[in-house]
């Protein structure tokens, strides 16, 4: 049996940074609590001993309170050794849990993480005082840089039982750290930072309100900027280098079923890279040249708000507004995370705290809340005609979410508790963990979204030779033509938009539609239905039933607001 | 005298004589710092009973506002 070594700690105290750095596996880490919302397992080889370590999600105590912190304790119950990463800025209410963690009798060390940090805040430990305390091994760390990892390694061995204490009460352990700080801890006062000032400034609401606005303004700004700069620049002129190649690679198919599928129909006896459909055209120029560069931009700008530490202040400046939604201010983390791409967004609802909670922030994720793919699409489609059109659809969006989130806080059953979040300190973001951090979920979307869309334009091919979707028009013709005034044959698109949003937005184009039709075929195919990654993850977070009724509130509004929007836009 | 946290005007300073509420609630409380004898700063109290935002031994913990009724705490 390979031993399992756990680390545990407070949330956002840099427990993912040593993983890392003890597996060299890499992993997202970022300057807020709740980053790590799952176990994670890697293995690193210590001498001659091959051992497993797991990443637990942070926990301030062993009595959980959210889904992330229970499966904190779940992890620690497989412990060989605790690894407890305490943070150094932070010592007095980082003890209750190590005291905590040294009553379940395992082996156990200390790594006083942010060591730097709290010399630069004029906090001294007495690390040699607080080993005597503890009775157990403590190693100053920065994880960050990577300092005192060595240590760490080199002294796991030292790690052993803590001294048998009995199971004090609450009171008794906050007495206990009471007199270990005083004893080995000393804090100089210092003077507030332009940090600091800069963290009033961005959580009173009269200043952080206008800053905020400017913040996400300058968010999408970026996004655009780097998405239209690496298509201009880039992935253009690439396309136009492989133009002739998929050309001559035509002529030489000739016109059989294999043309189609992967080349795809001429357009003027030319290859169209949106409308073609075939596997070798449009199924990577839909991903590579249209979405992957937005891709790029959103996660850079994810990263800058993720590792800067602006995200717990947009929580506390948004909470008011999703506090009427049922939710509270983290919830404004699913949903950045969903702007990128709705399964991880999903997934991070687990850092609330109710079923209501979550319930409510999945199904208006699913609904309303478009990922990083869809938008550059709608973009792309709707862009050429008028921004107005490309407003029109999010601003519908947008509306529904709120409009949505209002009905479900009166509705869903239980309890929305309020916000309680701590507010970690600004942080400058390092160039390289953003890049990583950037380059990582590309990669992922890379390995995730082509093998769909690969999988959507053959399915499209498929169904369109075999004559299925011209069956499905008839059948669906009265409710496409008659209520959501579309031609029959968007009944494609609203099926390859549960494999991938993204190719069911360009399949829109070859339909010949108007651009008030085209807002309603995007807006529908935003809320009707999430894609199916997004709802193998609704599914596991909700359970069945709930994803039943999230999937039908989806349906039925997708149904509500098309009929309205086209009775507005076009008329009955 | 003992006064909810919320009938603290921004800017100043109180120190925490109690806290009211399950014992569950107490150790989330205390385990982000907020124990009875220590000083809190109250940073930004926003409007339409949104959250109010302390600072405790440096650090800032956001709280929802019935949360923060339920800290008793004394001006300095």
């Amino acid at each position: 049996m390979m031993r399992r070594i756990v680390l545990m700690g407070n949330p956002n105290i840099g427990k993912s940074v040593v993983f890392s750095r003890l597996t060299g596996a890499d992993v997202i880490v970022s300057n807020y609590p709740g980053t790590t919302v799952d176990f994670t397992r890697g293995r690193a080889c210590f001498g001659k001993e091959l051992v497993e370590i797991i990443d637990a999600p942070g926990t301030y105590s062993l009595e959980p309170s959210n889904k992330a912190e229970e499966a904190a304790v779940e992890v620690l119950e497989w412990a060989d050794l605790i690894i407890n990463v305490v943070d150094a800025t932070n010592l007095e209410r980082n003890l209750f849990l190590t005291l905590e963690l040294r009553e379940r009798q395992k082996p156990m060390i200390v790594a006083l993480n942010m060591w730097d940090e709290a010399k630069h805040f004029g906090i001294e430990i007495d690390v040699n005082g607080l080993e005597e305390r503890l009775q157990l091994p403590v190693v100053p760390t920065v994880a960050i840089t990577g300092e005192g990892i060595k240590d760490l390694v080199a002294r796991l061995d030292k790690a052993h039982m803590p001294v048998e204490v009995k199971t004090t009460s609450e009171e008794e352990r906050w007495m206990e750290i009471g007199r270990i700080t005083r004893d080995i801890q000393k804090v100089t006062h210092r003077h507030p930072t332009a940090w600091n000032r800069l963290s009033q400034a961005t959580i009173k609401p009269v200043t952080g309100i206008p800053i905020a606005l400017c913040v996400v303004l300058a968010s999408f700004w970026l996004v655009r900027l780097v998405g239209e700069g690496l298509i201009a620049y880039m992935f253009q002129p690439l396309f136009e280098l492989y133009r002739p190649l998929a050309m001559s690679l035509s002529d030489r198919l000739g016109s059989g079923l294999l043309h189609q599928v992967l080349i795809g129909r001429l357009i003027d006896g030319e290859i169209d890279y949106i409308q073609s459909m075939g596997v070798l055209t449009t199924g990577i120029y839909v991903p590579l040249g249209m979405v992957l560069p937005y891709i790029v931009g959103f996660y850079l700008m994810l990263a800058l708000l993720e590792d800067s530490g602006y995200l717990p202040r947009l929580a506390t400046l948004s909470d008011n507004l999703f506090h009427r939604l049922g939710m509270h201010g983290h919830a404004v983390v699913p949903l950045f995370l969903g702007l990128g791409c709705n399964v991880p967004g999903a997934l991070s609802t687990r850092t609330l705290e109710t079923r209501k909670q979550r319930f409510i922030s999945a199904t208006l994720l699913g609904l309303a809340v478009p990922c990083t793919a869809k938008s550059a699409m709608i973009f792309g489609v709707l862009g050429p005609y008028s921004l107005s059109y490309v407003a029109l659809v999010f601003l519908t969006l947008t509306a529904v979410y709120v409009a949505v989130g209002l009905i479900l806080n009166r509705i869903v059953k239980g309890v929305s508790p309020e916000i309680f979040l701590e507010i970690p300190p600004y942080r400058r973001p390092s160039p390289s963990m953003v890049l990583k951090k950037t380059w990582m979920r590309v990669r992922w979307f890379l390995s995730e979204a082509i093998p769909f869309l690969f999988l959507g334009v053959l399915l499209v091919n498929l169904l369109y030779a075999l004559g299925v979707i011209e069956r499905l028009g008839n059948i669906f013709a009265p409710f496409m033509e008659g209520w959501l005034g579309l031609p029959k044959e968007a009944v494609a698109v609203l099926l390859v938009g549960f494999l991938r949003k993204d190719l069911a937005v360009g399949m829109l184009l070859p339909l010949g539609l108007e651009p008030r039709q085209l807002v309603i075929a995007t807006t529908v195919l935003s809320l009707y239905f999430p894609c199916v990654a997004t709802f193998a993850v609704l599914v596991k977070e909700l359970g069945m039933r709930d994803t039943f009724k999230a999937t039908a509130i989806m349906v039925a509004v997708a149904l509500l607001v098309g009929g309205a929007m086209r009775l507005l836009l076009i008329g009955w | 005298m003992e006064n909810p946290l919320t009938s603290i005007k921004e800017g100043l300073e109180a120190t925490v004589i109690s806290l009211a509420g399950g014992s569950p609630f107490q150790r989330r409380l205390r385990t982000m710092g907020i124990r009875e004898g220590k000083i809190l700063k109250v940073v930004a109290i926003h409007p339409f009973a949104g959250p109010v935002v302390v600072e405790v031994e440096g650090r800032e913990v956001t709280l929802g506002r019935g949360i923060a009724q339920r800290i008793m705490v004394q001006v300095k």
